[in-house]
């Protein structure tokens, strides 16, 4: 089906991971003209509406990440223009990019979430929050993680060690959205699971920063973790992990693929930390690692993604 | 086992530190028209005579097309480096076309002397604040890079002094002083004709070789700044010139000055790296500053530029909140400006750009941690309504962060990853 496809690869943007989406994009878009697609690459900005109006693109593949691209921004305009999409619905991506939402949804799924305090800029400024924050961390333990409720690639995101860097971190987060996360911060084994609807079971990649935390330069800097796909885990326990991150992009309501990054603690339990609707694909990106582990080329993958989406197409 | 990346355990030493960074993601966003960009340091090329630089460029194919467009000598255009030397003499130089290197910009310059005296654990000492890109340049040699603080008439002798003494005393070798002396990046301060003769003394007392780089000397508004470090001790100054910010940066033609018993080598250093500077560009530079009315350029240069200082300065007074504080440049592109303690320059940027403008946070500046609570300003390229209003949501910024501040208590930073000291000495006055 692909040879009379015209494709609209969409990325770049203004979200903060417009660096990271473009790397995404334009390895997709070479992918996809490789098997033979036509493909236009189109950045998400003032010009993107006009562009997709023209109907000379059967299907837009969403190459997009973080605010205004994988909270659900973009496939909202592409519903109402009628045009097939791959990746989750306007409302899933929205779900899961909201950090509190999503931890709300698969807590009630029944799978384990690290409990979390939201703290809003504007409770803090005009509420005298302040004073509760020392609670907050008695409640939570330390270390705790602070992130910003809505965003991705780490950025924003601090680990909290001792008290006084708490004040610091939450300036750091509240950058990136007024509404932040105190985290529990949970110890174990960081994995990444890749889930890909109509694929086999991905294996999951297990990452091991060298320096002892998983942060944006760690993640966009080769060599800066060290990845096993597949994890090097007792296959039951890994089995029982990608059956988690697969009841949790069900129970968001998510749609051909998902990044599901979680950890696996001492006990065995895998805690959820997010979904992403909108995963890297770009040469470090995990997704694409843990497909190539399971003999699967980036160039399948994003055929097969784009093809989901062209088989909604309305006939 | 798969290890993510395949080269992970060949690289050099000097490049393992470069890293994807959360700012230069920020920074990609930065560059989107919708945001006013007070970060880069970009000359305003749009304002020059276009017609004439044509002319220019023909004049070159027409009369020397094919010793233009081949391979020249290693120590650049003869002719050029006569010019060149017309051109310091502006500044008290009395310089030989001779003992001039041509470079891709100064920033290759900066390269070469590094390649040529540095081994790793060489100390460098520069300005605190330093021009970031020869932060960049010299660690790629694994140097230290010692500041020395700056106050608003330049770099502090006393503190120059102590430092080289520490140095000294430690058994740390010394191999530069690396400064801008006129208008600097990113403070905007000049150093003062006082000190000159003091630093210029001192570099030789402790033996330490001077690296003046002065790209924004012929830029004052209201002034010349006092001579050329160079001007007071030809033998122990190397002096770094430019014309990215006289004509344009796109030529990449810029040049060393150096003490004549460093040229030979200076020129081998340069041949190894890429053999010489293209021949094309250094003779349309070379025809635009013999022949061709440069100085009205300049001068149209200067006025776009000053006009721009007076909308940034005027448009801080008006809508930074108190607590910050600011140098007033006489000359070049950048203020750079100070927050209270507290405030992370970095951290607030993805608020910034959120809020649609841009800076460069003042860490940037410093190899060692410093400079948290600053930020530079960089006013030569946006033009002055836009600078105005990038100020004013900038001030909005601060405003809440300060806020914010005050919700939490007042509680002073303490950043988990870099936990940035305090830099000694140096608040920028109002």
């Amino acid at each position: 089906m692909s040879f009379d496809c015209s494709v609209a690869v969409i990325a770049g943007g203004l979200s903060f991971e417009r660096e990271v989406s473009l790397r995404s994009g334009g390895r997709v878009a070479d992918a996809l003209k490789e098997r033979g697609y036509r493909v236009g690459e189109l950045d998400a900005d003032d010009q993107l509406v006009e562009a997709l109006r023209g109907g000379q693109f059967d299907v837009a593949f969403l190459a997009l990440h973080g605010r205004f691209g994988e909270d659900g921004t973009v496939a909202a305009i592409l519903e109402l223009l009628g045009l097939p999409y791959t990746g989750s619905s306007f409302e899933a991506s929205r779900l899961a990019f909201d950090k509190l939402a999503a931890k709300s949804v698969l807590r009630h799924a029944g799978l384990t979430v690290p409990p979390a305090i939201p703290l809003a800029e504007g409770a803090l400024r005009e509420l005298g929050v302040g004073v509760l924050l020392d609670q907050a961390m008695g409640e939570l333990g330390l270390p705790l993680v602070v992130k910003p409720n809505r965003g991705g690639s780490a950025l924003g995101i601090r680990l909290v060690e001792r008290p006084e860097q708490l004040p610091a971190a939450l300036m750091a987060a509240f950058g990136y959205d007024d509404m932040v996360l105190l985290e529990q911060r949970v110890s174990g084994t960081e994995l990444a699971l890749a889930v890909v609807d109509g694929l086999a079971t991905l294996p999951a990649v297990e990452i091991r920063p060298k320096e002892g935390w998983y942060d944006f330069a760690a993640r966009y800097t080769h060599g800066a973790a060290e990845f096993r796909a597949p994890a090097e885990l007792d296959p039951v326990v890994t089995e029982r992990c990608l059956d988690a991150a697969h009841a949790a992009h069900l129970a968001l309501g998510c749609r051909d693929l998902s990044r599901v990054d979680a950890i696996l603690d001492d006990d065995g339990v895998c805690h959820i930390l997010e979904v992403n609707t909108g995963p890297g694909l770009t040469t470090t990106s995990l997704v694409p690692m843990a497909a190539d582990a399971a003999g699967i080329s980036f160039t399948d993958l994003a055929a097969h993604l784009t093809d989901r989406a062209v088989a909604r197409r309305p006939r | 086992m798969r290890a993510d990346d395949p080269f992970r355990d060949r690289y050099a030493r000097g490049t393992r530190a470069m890293t994807a960074s959360e700012i230069r993601a920020l920074f990609a966003v930065a560059s989107r028209p919708e945001v006013v960009s007070l970060a880069g340091g970009m000359p305003f090329t749009a304002a020059l005579p276009f017609d004439v630089v044509g002319d220019v460029v023909d004049e070159v194919l027409a009369e020397e097309g094919p010793s233009a467009l081949q391979y020249a000598g290693g120590q650049g255009d003869p002719r050029l480096r006569e010019v060149l030397t017309e051109l310091m003499r502006h500044e008290g130089i009395r310089g030989s076309g001779g003992d001039v290197v041509v470079t891709e910009g100064s920033q290759q310059a900066l390269d070469l002397l590094a390649r040529m005296f540095c081994d790793p654990g060489d100390v460098i000492v520069a300005e605190g604040p330093s021009y970031v890109g020869a932060l960049s340049a010299f660690s790629q040699y694994q140097v230290e890079v010692c500041h020395v603080p700056l106050d608003d008439e330049g770099i502090d002798p006393d503190s120059l002094a102590d430092t080289l003494t520490r140095l000294e005393r430690d058994g740390r070798r010394v191999k530069f002083l690396y400064t801008v002396p006129n208008f600097h990046n990113p403070a905007g301060v000049t150093l003062a004709a006082g000190r000159r003769d003091r630093v210029v003394e001192l570099a030789r007392r402790h033996n330490v070789l001077i690296l003046e780089d002065n790209p924004y000397g012929m830029l004052g508004f209201e002034n010349d700044p006092p001579d050329a470090l160079r001007a007071r001790d030809p033998d122990n100054v190397v002096y770094l010139g430019t014309l990215s910010k006289v004509f344009c940066p796109g030529l990449r033609v810029g040049w060393a000055l150096v003490p004549p018993a460093l040229r030979e080598r200076l020129v081998l250093v340069k041949e190894a790296a890429d053999l010489c500077s293209s021949s094309f560009t250094q003779a349309v530079a070379y025809r635009w500053f013999a022949g061709y009315p440069w100085r009205e350029t300049l001068k149209a240069l200067r006025d776009v530029y000053r006009e721009r200082r007076d909308a940034i300065l005027d448009a801080l007074a008006e809508d930074f909140p108190a607590g910050v504080t600011w140098t007033k440049p006489a000359g070049g592109f950048y203020v750079w400006a100070r927050l209270p303690d507290q405030l992370d320059s970095r951290a607030m940027l993805a608020k910034a750009i959120t809020a649609r403008v841009a800076y460069v946070p003042g860490g940037a500046f410093y190899a060692d941690g410093q400079g948290a609570s600053c930020l530079r300003l960089s006013y030569c390229f946006p033009p002055p309504e836009r600078i105005r209003e990038g100020v004013r949501r900038l001030g909005g910024v601060v405003e809440e962060e300060l806020d914010l501040l005050r919700a939490l208590g007042g509680v002073p930073m303490a950043d988990p990853e870099d936990d940035p000291g305090r830099p000694a000495g140096w608040g920028g006055v109002q």
